[in-house]
């Protein structure tokens, strides 16, 4: 009887754990294809926010704008039609509530019901206009010509180098400057963080007593557990203030900044991944070559940091896949303008940053949020192939050992 | 008797779900502080009436008012020509309950006191980039501004810098907070932050919008209309539902509601 209690809970724990694992893969997979959803709705759009136009005169001989040439026109950058393969008259802006100063109140309508009358007579008598309004004023009897926008493609989207996603009319969706800005500052984050990191490890490993190994491994595994606003605020007041006198430089703000906090934030990582990987080699390895005469020193760079070269190796990945991701510490460091980076001294804004600063407020379902999503596709296909880099490097490693 | 006893905590308990006494309010962060201020307040009075206070961005609101899911909106910014139209139909009631005084802020350091709105704009999009030419030292100037989710970033970019974008140059920040601290620690910085922000870590500028009189941001310089860069707090509802958040608007107008508006950092309209 008891036996068969003891095989019926155990068939319940099974079956448990089976209904665990599986739910657990099936909400990964279901947020990654929630995630890739909703970014790809990005390319079925134009950057123009639905329910929008932007019009000309019938006569003006411009037909279609790309979306650099419409921020161009509404900052008053160009200012002739010539500009944009027109004539060479000057470009007279007009946004819908402008309408006020070329119309009283009473031609209006109290409730703007003769709006779209106003807006079609100003465009006809206009030549030289471009106008930005709601469709339904377009509608019937229009006598204006509307602007023809592209889509938006893949291409253009990783290769743009402006991000301007609330711009009016048309939003400027480039994100080259925000992936560039990502691998930079993560780059640098591990030059720094490898040397040190290593260096730790081997100490660690080979070097320090137990004495001072167990104070010391506690105190850098703290350091995973700091929250990452604490690094970024430490960052903004303590890093950022130095670079700036130290290099006399303008902004302290930098990527060299976000990029010296994150690699603080990846040693934990890097330290404890690549000592468990030195602490496998083998004694008996290391006994013999001690026994055939090498000294400590040889020792650990003849044979335990090559036997343990692909724990190492991950470790080091697992640090820049970490770096890649946070988000606030850089955010409060990195000044978050997106500019092509050319150095280290140099403000940039990353990929986490942006999609932090920007989710909060962009309307659900709109370009901006699914311009988000796709910045979100894009960081995880970066992550998924680090991660598959990890995968590859430590399976090696497991398959060598037995030779 | 027994009957009774039932009777009383079923008809508290219907007093207090009874969906004509809560009142939801929904909208921009910056409104955010003051309406849990009065919020916390109008409900100790009013033992009963239950106020929830929601923020998420002036646009947040504006879209729950419309799609009718918040009895009142705060809005940190006049309604756009698209809003207005999309609510034509609710005869909406649009109150000022504060006003909000923006401040451009530089560093202590530099020696530069006041900026036109034109010069302002030269500087967020990017057209001036020294501060020699405003009047200051040979100096790079460092431009810091809030994320563009920011109700105070379309703020600026409408009433300062003629809808022109922001250069790309620009350093955005996550919290005003920041802006503070950045320029407070960069000497060739300018930014711009509520009033309520102002400490002795940065220099607020006089400003001018006709060229000819500079105002220095104040409480006072605000409640009189002299400074240009100020913005009124709204609380915008259906007429619709009138009747059940006047008691609430009411006590944010009245004498007491108003202190508490000055006591968050914000300028009192009355």
């Amino acid at each position: 009887m008891r036996k068969r209690i003891t095989k019926f809970l155990e068939k319940i724990i099974e079956s448990l754990l089976l209904i665990s694992g599986t739910f657990t893969s099936v909400i990964v997979l279901l947020i990654i294809l929630f995630l890739f959803k909703e970014g790809a709705g990005l390319f079925t759009n134009t950057p123009m926010e639905k329910g929008n136009v932007v019009a000309l005169n019938k006569a003006n001989q411009v037909n279609e704008l790309t979306p650099a040439q419409f921020k161009n026109i509404f900052d008053q950058k160009i200012k002739t039609w010539k500009e944009v393969g027109g004539s060479s008259d000057s470009i007279k802006l007009f946004r819908v509530d402008d309408i006020a100063s070329f119309y009283t109140e009473d031609q209006i309508g109290s409730n703007f019901e003769h709006l779209g009358a106003c807006i079609n007579d100003h465009i006809s008598k206009t030549p030289n206009i471009i106008a930005f309004f709601p469709t339904e004023y377009a509608a019937t009897g229009f006598q204006g010509k509307l602007v023809k926008l592209k889509n938006i493609t893949i291409g253009s989207f990783i290769t743009d180098k402006e991000w301007f996603p609330t711009a009016q009319p048309v939003a400027q969706f480039g994100v080259l400057s925000l992936i560039l800005g990502t691998l930079w500052v993560s780059f640098a984050a591990i030059l720094f963080a490898l040397p040190l990191g290593l260096a730790t490890a081997i100490y660690l490993a080979e070097i320090a007593d137990s004495r001072v190994r167990n104070i010391l491994k506690p105190l850098i595994e703290l350091l995973a557990g700091i929250p990452s606003v604490v690094y970024g605020f430490f960052g903004l007041v303590v890093i950022v203030p130095l670079i700036k006198t130290i290099f006399n430089l303008d902004v302290g703000e930098t990527a060299l900044a976000g990029s010296i906090i994150l690699g603080i934030m990846a040693l934990p990582t890097i330290i404890t991944v690549s000592e468990d990987a030195l602490r496998t080699t083998p004694r008996a390895m290391k006994e013999a070559s001690l026994a055939l005469g090498a000294s400590k020193w040889q020792t650990i760079y003849k044979v335990s940091i090559p036997y343990s070269a692909s724990g190492i190796t991950a470790g080091a990945i697992l640090g820049i896949g970490r770096a890649i991701g946070e988000t606030m510490a850089v955010l409060m460091c990195t000044g978050n303008a997106a500019v092509i980076p050319h150095t280290l001294l140099q403000p940039v804004r990353t990929i986490p940053a942006t999609i932090a600063a920007e989710l909060g407020e962009a309307a659900q379902g709109g370009l901006h949020y699914k311009a988000l999503f796709a910045l979100g596709c894009i960081l995880f296909i970066i992550t998924f192939f680090i991660n598959l880099a990890v995968e590859m490097i430590s399976s090696k490693h497991r398959g060598g050992k037995h030779i | 008797m027994k009957k009774t006893f039932l009777l009383l905590p079923a008809i508290l308990l219907l007093a207090f779900v009874n969906p004509g006494s809560e009142i939801t309010i929904k909208g921009s962060d910056t409104v955010l502080p003051l309406s849990q201020k009065e919020a916390e307040v109008f409900m100790k009075k009013n033992a009963g009436a239950s106020v929830t206070v929601v923020g998420g961005g002036s646009g947040v609101g504006i879209t729950a008012l419309i799609d009718g899911n918040t009895d009142i909106c705060m809005s940190s910014r006049d309604l756009k020509m698209e809003e207005k139209l999309k609510l034509k139909e609710k005869n909406i009631v649009q109150k000022t309950v504060g006003v909000d005084a923006l401040a451009m802020i530089v560093n202590p350091k530099n020696k530069v006191n006041q900026l036109t709105r034109e010069q302002l704009e030269g500087i967020f999009t990017g057209s001036i980039t020294n501060w020699k030419d405003v009047g200051g030292a040979d100096q790079k100037i460092v431009v810091y501004s809030r994320e563009s989710s920011s109700g105070t970033y379309e703020f600026m970019k409408e009433h300062v810098m003629g809808k022109k974008n922001y250069a790309s140059t620009v350093l955005s920040m996550p919290a005003t907070g920041t802006i503070v601290q950045s320029v407070g620690q960069t000497p060739g910085a300018i930014g711009y932050v509520g009033l309520a922000y102002l400490d002795k870590q940065v220099k607020a500028l006089a400003v001018s919008f006709d060229g000819k009189t500079f105002v220095k941001p104040s409480m006072a310089a605000a409640k009189d209309k002299t400074y240009p860069v100020a913005r009124p707090l709204y609380y915008i509802y259906a007429g619709a539902s009138e009747a059940k958040v006047k008691a609430y608007v009411d006590f944010v107008l009245s004498t007491e509601g108003q202190k508490l508006v000055e006591a968050v950092g914000y300028v009192p309209v009355k």
